[in-house]
């Protein structure tokens, strides 16, 4: 009998009541008795050294508890924040790592760069003392282009990384390609921006730190996707805290997509501060400072070539890329422009060889870091930019050229030239559904009625695949991750039947409260009303590696299905105890244990209470309890996949872009609950939207100040900004390695839809002669394209 | 400091403040009703939105002194005080309008506000409606649908009470 909770079922979110009734529990919501404030001073300019900070006056303000600088920090011992990757360059050498320290010793990096702390009774007087310290800065020239920071002569960002290079790494078979080169019938080149964008998360974040001088113990209350990494990172390598005396809670937190997974200055200087204040310290970042200081997300340049031969069949992919770290190497930084990228350069395409470069560079920037998707937008967005565009050079349909090179259903388990076996896939029923869900075939009658109406229709289609349910340990720590990436589990029934489950994974949206109850009332066979799902708090939580690159489900999933068959495995030997009957001849299922070929059983909820009030255990071989603990490393990534197309009109008048549809087939594997996968479909979709026309960070190149640094300036995507959307999913091709056959798809969304809306906006321009336009394809940019393009001479 | 006084989801409130003190601070740190959020510092995200008089109002955009005397609604009176969810609220779960749930209450007082002065709203009208709220979790798409279900129910729920 199905579970009518369990696996598959639309299940209503358990977290909502909370949240829809204000009852929610966000970072910024606890208050600790005598919890002072904190205002970090932060520097106005993009680079300068600090020559000297003059704080007389400032303790005399009123409420003022204490003022700290990066040199306190120092003399007491802090350490620079740790980056997770080690990459190492094409000629062996390791990534030039300099240091980041929580407040700045000698120069400041970029605007916002952290420089003094002021605590004091409200936040008001913490801001208003601060305006009384004077830093003496001299200012050096600001580093943004990304080309010119590696040219000679260069401003240094860090006195000890002269040029700026921070790794000059390499992937793929460079002969092989060039000899692909040599043959091709045809080369199709681009140049991109994949522009950098701020994630933007709603909730800006916060931390407060807590010190306890009875017990010795700090606590750290923050908002973040991973606090066990937070726990890791801060005691061991920053603060020099033990674990058992440093607990890390993040409890609700509003969303994340990346930005909340770093080990931030912020969670380190509350935390140090209220052990030396003597009292709880609390930061709330308000909307300016999370512009400034949350880590930002893409910043590439790419040069790409594909080669074809006259069929359309790819032959070979060439890539060049600079990737901009910022100021620092933040905590996942150094992955994501390869081994989150230029792995992923094969797209669903038999492409027989890919080489890629990647240079990475340090700028007077904010960090750049892991931001929804995480590299593999960006190389789906090179992949499918290209195919699009050779597509339309070669006169062959877009999605024929597609299926032409589709890696085929028959040949998975299919080994990439770049590093990655996909262990299944399905590229053709996607594809299929997606364009009889935009009414392909129906398109050119519709491009010809909006150009009656004096509009330009264009459609776009984007093949994403996405390596995730990160990661393997031993493939992670081969491609220099600095710690393994398994999840762990614990699955605890209580003696009256009711099951906590304890799990590493963080939701901050993804909805675990719900959909891993599913997998818990469903494994177990009981209601979903007696299942407790708790994480975020390092205290309550044995570890956990947290929530990003899709991998909740697919590794905290199946960390909770490993602790859940130990526990039916110990339930077994109690049941057979019980029924005195062999272990072996024990059946489990719907949530009743049987002796094979009798009626005689027990349920689990028997089970669970003789666990705990056992009078006759044979205790040699049988312990009380029912309460397992499980860690699971997954034996591959997952391979997430779909197609998505989008239609745009465009005004030739005022270069505005309408989406007019967007749809999405996906493959996710084997799906949990249908309407939160939709719901995290639609959400990464509209990100993706946000970055083709809306999102651009952007610095002046001269002072090096943050341009878009409000919702004043940065435009983020709003309601009237959309289109409703059409997704569906298929299960044919459930994940062959991972007990649940899931694959993950918080991040499809926003992997596919760059590409996508692009192919759409080139497509309705390409009347014009265009053959690229760089994101965000605003109105602005679109008009120029238009104008250029109606000079004859100005077509390219 | 001074004194301000209101009507806070039906109870009489009175508090010092500075005069810089915000409508949503007030709330938020006199009262300890966390439910209102703050999501940015332009009055742009809406994630603050309360109703002040029955209209919706971006609480970190008035003083709390510009609320002296005012009767506030915010997320937290909007349910029955049995815990019966508002037609909106009961909505929103229904069609999944909200994921991380930071955006959600200023999204619903909006919506409840949106659905009160438009009784016939279409797609275009709410997604015009929502305009100042920015949720970066959902994509509007179930957000949409929630607020039109939501208004519809809001109808008969008024019709019931006639």
């Amino acid at each position: 009998m199905a579970n009518p909770n369990g696996i598959g079922a639309a299940v209503r979110r358990r977290e909502d009541f909370r949240f829809l009734t204000g009852q929610g529990t966000y970072t910024d919501d606890i208050d600790r008795p005598g919890q002072t404030y904190a205002y970090i001073l932060r520097s106005p300019h993009a680079h300068a050294r600090i020559r000297g900070i003059d704080l007389s006056g400032v303790s005399d303000a009123p409420g003022v508890v204490a003022i700290y600088t990066g040199q306190d920090m120092a003399a007491d011992g802090v350490k620079s924040l740790p980056c997770g990757w080690l990459i190492h360059s094409r000629d062996g050498s390791p990534m030039k790592e300099p240091a980041h320290m929580p407040l700045a010793v000698d120069k400041v990096r970029h605007v916002g760069d952290s420089v003094a702390v002021v605590i004091a009774r409200t936040r008001g007087q913490a801001q208003d003392a601060a305006e009384r310290i004077v830093v003496d800065y001299e200012e050096l020239p600001a580093v943004i282009d990304m080309n010119a920071t590696l040219a000679p002569g260069a401003t240094s960002v860090h006195d000890d990384v002269p040029g700026n290079l921070c790794y000059d790494w390499h992937l793929g078979d460079e002969a092989a390609v060039d000899a692909a080169f040599a043959k091709a019938a045809h080369v199709t080149k681009l140049d991109l921006v994949n522009q950098r964008l701020v994630p933007n998360a709603m909730e800006p974040r916060v931390a407060i730190g807590e010190y306890d001088r009875a017990t010795g113990e700090h606590t750290l209350y923050t908002t973040s996707q991973n606090p066990h990494v937070i726990r890791l990172l801060m005691g061991a390598f920053v603060l020099g805290i033990p674990e058992h005396k440093l607990r890390v809670v993040a409890p609700d937190v509003g969303g994340g997509f990346g930005s909340k997974i770093f080990h931030y200055a912020e969670e380190a200087i509350v935390t140090w501060a209220s052990r030396r204040a003597g009292v709880p310290v609390k930061w709330t970042s308000d909307r300016s400072e999370a512009f400034l200081t949350d880590a930002h997300g893409r910043d590439h340049l790419t040069h790409a070539e594909l080669a074809l031969d006259a069929d359309g069949t790819f032959l070979g992919l060439r890539v060049r890329t600079t990737a901009n770290m910022g100021a620092y190497l933040s905590t996942f930084s150094t992955s994501i422009p390869t081994y989150l990228y230029a792995t992923l350069l094969a797209g669903q395409y038999r492409t027989p060889a890919i080489y890629a470069e990647v240079k990475a560079v340090f700028t007077t920037t904010t960090p750049v870091d892991a931001y929804r998707g995480a590299g593999r937008p960006e190389a789906c967005y090179v992949i499918e930019r290209l195919v699009d565009n050779a597509a339309r050079e070669l006169g062959i349909d877009k999605a024929e050229i597609r299926r032409r090179n589709f890696i085929p259903a028959d040949a998975f388990p299919y080994a990439t030239p770049v590093a990655l076996t996909y262990d299944t896939g399905r590229f053709d029923i996607c594809l299929d559904e997606a364009l009889k869900m935009i009414d392909y075939d129906g398109f050119p009658a519709r491009r010809a009625e909006a150009k009656a109406r004096g509009k330009l229709r264009g459609i776009g289609l984007s093949s994403y695949i996405e390596a995730c349910g990160i990661a393997p340990s031993n493939v992670a720590g081969a491609l220099g991750a600095r710690a393994g990436l398994y999840e762990s589990a614990e699955v605890r029934f209580h003696p009256t039947g009711s099951v906590t489950v304890f799990t590493g994974s963080h939701s901050h949206g993804q909805s675990h409260e719900t959909t891993f109850a599913q997998i818990v009332a469903d494994k177990f066979g009981i209601p979903i009303e007696t299942v407790e799902i708790v994480h975020g708090d390092t205290a309550k939580v044995p570890f956990g590696m947290g929530s990003y690159g899709s991998r909740s489900l697919a590794v905290g999933g199946s960390a909770i299905v490993k602790a859940i068959d130990k526990v039916v495995n110990k339930a077994k030997k109690i049941a057979a105890h019980m029924l005195e009957a062999a272990e072996t001849d024990i059946e489990f299922s719907d949530g009743r244990f049987t002796v094979a070929g009798t009626d005689k059983s027990l349920g689990i909820g028997d089970i669970a209470l003789s666990a705990y009030v056992p009078h006759n255990f044979p205790l040699d071989e049988l312990e009380p309890g029912l309460d397992e603990q499980a860690f699971y490393d997954p034996k591959n990534f997952t391979y997430p996949n779909g197609t998505q197309v989008c239609e745009v009109e465009i005004d030739p008048d005022t270069g505005t872009t309408r989406i007019v549809n967007f749809v999405a087939a996906d493959d996710f594997g084997r799906v949990i609950n249908p309407m939160v996968v939709e719901g995290q479909v639609h959400g990464g979709i509209v990100q993706g939207i946000g970055q083709a026309l809306f999102e651009h960070a952007v610095y002046d190149p001269e002072s090096g100040q943050l341009l878009t640094g409000s919702y004043m300036d940065y435009c983020m995507p709003r309601a009237d900004d959309l289109p409703s959307l059409q997704v569906t999913y298929h299960e044919e091709a459930p994940c062959t390695h991972n007990p649940l056959g899931v694959k993950g798809c918080g991040e499809a969304g926003t992997i596919g839809g760059a590409a996508a809306v692009m192919n759409a906006v080139v497509d309705a321009l390409a009347e014009f002669g265009v053959g690229h336009i760089d994101m965000p394809a605003t109105p602005e940019k679109v008009w120029r394209v238009i104008q250029a393009g109606k000079m004859p001479m100005a077509a390219e | 400091m001074p004194t301000v006084s209101m009507t806070v989801n039906g109870k009489s409130v009175t508090g010092e403040v500075e005069g810089r003190t915000l409508l949503v601070q007030f709330l938020r740190e006199n009262l300890h009703l966390t439910g209102t959020h703050v999501g940015c510092d332009t009055s742009q995200c809406g994630a603050c939105v309360v109703h002040v008089d029955g209209a919706s109002v971006k609480s970190c955009t008035i003083f709390a002194l510009q609320a002296d005397g005012a009767s506030v609604t915010t997320i937290e009176g909007l349910a029955a005080p049995d815990g019966t969810l508002h037609p909106m609220q009961a909505a929103f779960r229904e069609h999944h309008g909200l994921q991380c749930g930071f955006c959600t209450p200023g999204m619903v007082m909006s919506a409840v506000d949106l659905a009160r002065r438009d009784p016939d709203l279409t797609e275009r009208s709410v997604r015009e409606g929502l305009e100042g709220n920015i949720c970066r979790c959902t994509g509007y798409h179930n957000i949409v649908k929630a607020v039109l279900a939501g208004a519809e129910a809001m109808k008969v729920t008024a019709e019931a009470a006639e």
